[in-house]
């Protein structure tokens, strides 16, 4: 404390003394949130990890067994084979929410009459809830009762109605077709916000050189949202890994659990098994790969948006 | 000429344009139509396919009356699900406010490690933490609850509400603030009376999202509420349709899932503009 504190004194002192109580106050106002936060999240986690080392059933006593669940995870085939699953249905779903998701962007990006209308019509999916978009689908997926193979029996493209989810291909392209349905609109919105981001004079500048829409949209569009890319391919992606809903609903991991997604089976271990320390241990794995794909999304976004 | 001609293409452009835009909204919203439409033909007409989706032999509210048949009817898992709903809205606003004001305004102790640690628990997903949360609620007693499942879901919009929040109360000019507090106005009727007016749309914007959130989950809901009496939505509508009632009746189904769609759609209806906002906040940060 020199010269400039002796210059006003009284006020910064009065100053001080009101930010030293203000500052006790601040905690007040976030202790609710960090309450909540520790006891459903913070312990949990961290129960997680210690159940890991567990023996550890529903009822009756736990006992420590080290890292015993981490090698029998290495020997449970059923468990690589959901996460090959979510591996494979992640990268599909993922190209093919893009391959619907980008055109849609373009095409409501540009001002048109209508396109209010437009991007809410593709918007209401993204509103209603997995579950109910997977209850509405697997009644239209129904052998009798349901839409599509009804409608393709009526129209004679199949001599018989076929039943959609009783093998593993149509059924796998069922779910990706109502995954895409969805969630099209939502990532659509992420990628408009990204285009609309681009400075137009510069794509009015590639047309006055000459370039034609594929070379503009080569070299204007899609480097200059890089981020917003990266941003809706890892929301894709890290939703597409925690898939559960619509497995559970439709197809009950069938046909012959050729559709158990990662969730899926740490949900059979811990909440139908009662493995629940095998359960955590699994959980840790899933976890690991999502804060993994977490921290790329962190390096991917810091990246500044631009030519470069 | 060239020019009557090229009138004429830019014409047939937007014709084309117009034609794209409306095909692919018809197939976007066709299922959810299908879905409410089918849902009013009588319980004969609904188990055979929906060719075509209106009720062709009359109008009937047959499947509602059929679904409340089922467990503990309709009324139940509604109330559950309205419940919940609401009591996630209104805490999480309250706790978000709260903290979004805190983080803003004032300085503390640790103050950017809290922040940091709320945030970062949106890269951890909720399904890896979900056996020791059922035994948390086991031990505070809120096991089997519908105020438990709350709590739960308080926390999962915490990251999000808070983040959109604070960024709220960063936009408020600090002179405001001192004009106020000169005229004697102490920390909470700061809060309640300047501030709130200034950041509601921040928290229409939060509250919906709690809400679509809350209304909409389902694996929680599966793991944490055991007790059929506690069920929600779409628990219920899942163990109908699983036919742990007997033979699914898809009729029934339909109608839980426009009972379990239309407030969404309504609400989204009406507060669009939040809606987007709170995802382009979410996009550009």
């Amino acid at each position: 404390m020199t010269s400039i504190a002796a210059t006003s004194a009284p006020a910064r002192r009065r100053k001080l003394v009101g930010a030293g109580r203000r500052q006790w106050v601040g905690l007040l106002y976030v202790a609710p949130a960090v309450a909540l936060v520790v006891v459903f999240f913070i312990i949990p986690l961290c129960m997680t990890a210690w159940m890991s080392l567990h023996n550890w059933p529903l009822m009756g006593a736990h006992s420590f067994i080290g890292l015993d669940n981490y090698w029998a995870i290495l020997r449970d085939t059923r468990f690589w084979n959901a996460l090959r699953f979510t591996g494979y249905y992640t990268v599909v779903v993922t190209i093919a929410i893009f391959a619907v998701a980008f055109p849609l962007a373009l095409f409501i990006e540009r001002p048109r009459q209508m396109t209010g209308f437009y991007r809410t019509s593709f918007f209401m999916p993204a509103v209603i809830g997995f579950a109910s978009a997977s209850l509405l689908w697997s009644w239209l997926l129904n052998v009798d009762s349901g839409l599509f193979s009804p409608a393709a029996f009526e129209l004679g493209l199949t001599e018989k109605k076929v039943n959609l989810l009783a093998t593993f291909q149509p059924a796998f392209w069922s779910i990706i077709a109502m995954v895409v349905w969805k969630v099209a609109g939502f990532t659509m919105i992420i990628l408009m916000t990204g285009l609309q981001s681009i400075p137009p004079d510069l794509q009015e500048a590639a047309m006055i050189d000459g370039a034609g829409p594929l070379a503009r949209f080569r070299a204007i569009t899609l480097p200059l949202m890089r981020r917003t890319l990266a941003l809706a391919l890892i929301l894709s992606v890290a939703g597409s890994v925690l898939a559960f809903d619509q497995f559970y609903i439709i197809l009950r991991g069938g046909p012959r659990n050729q559709t158990l997604t990662a969730v899926y089976w740490i949900f059979n271990q811990s909440f139908v098994s009662f493995k629940l320390g095998y359960g955590a241990a699994l959980s840790m794995i899933l976890l690991v790969i999502l804060v993994a794909l977490s921290l790329i999304q962190l390096r991917l976004l810091r990246q500044p948006e631009g030519v470069d | 000429m060239a020019q009557a001609r090229s009138r004429k293409r830019r014409i047939g452009m937007q014709i084309a344009e117009h034609s794209t835009g409306i095909i692919a909204s018809v197939l976007f919203l066709a299922p959810i139509v299908w879905t409410v439409l089918s849902a009013f033909k009588p319980a004969q007409e609904s188990r055979q396919p929906p060719l075509p989706p209106w009720p062709t032999t009359g109008f009937s509210v047959e499947n509602y009356a059929t679904l409340n048949t089922f467990g503990d009817g309709l009324w139940l898992p509604a109330q559950n699900s309205i419940y919940v709903s609401v009591m996630t809205v209104v805490l999480s606003v309250i706790v978000s406010v709260l903290a979004g004001y805190g983080f803003s305004r004032f300085r503390f102790p640790l103050k950017n490690l809290l922040f940091v640690l709320i945030l970062s628990t949106i890269m951890i997903p909720f399904q890896s933490i979900l056996t020791p949360i059922f035994l948390v609620l086991t031990k505070i007693g809120l096991h089997n609850t519908l105020t438990g499942l709350v709590c739960v879901y308080v926390t999962l919009q915490l990251p999000f509400s808070i983040f959109m929040m604070r960024n709220a109360f960063d936009a408020v000019p600090r002179e405001i603030e001192e004009a106020a507090r000169m005229d004697g106005a102490n920390n909470v009727t700061m809060l309640l009376r300047v501030m709130l007016p200034l950041v509601w749309p921040g928290i229409v914007t939060i509250a919906l999202f709690a809400f679509l959130g809350a209304w909409n989950e389902f694996l929680a809901a599966l793991v944490l509420m055991t007790d059929q009496a506690k069920f929600t939505l779409p628990i219920m509508m899942t163990a109908l349709q699983s036919g742990r009632f007997g033979a699914i009746d898809w009729g029934a189904v339909q109608a839980g899932v426009t009972v379990m769609m239309v407030p969404c759609l309504v609400l989204f209806l009406l507060l669009q503009r939040f809606y987007i906002r709170g995802l382009m906040a979410g996009a550009v940060k």
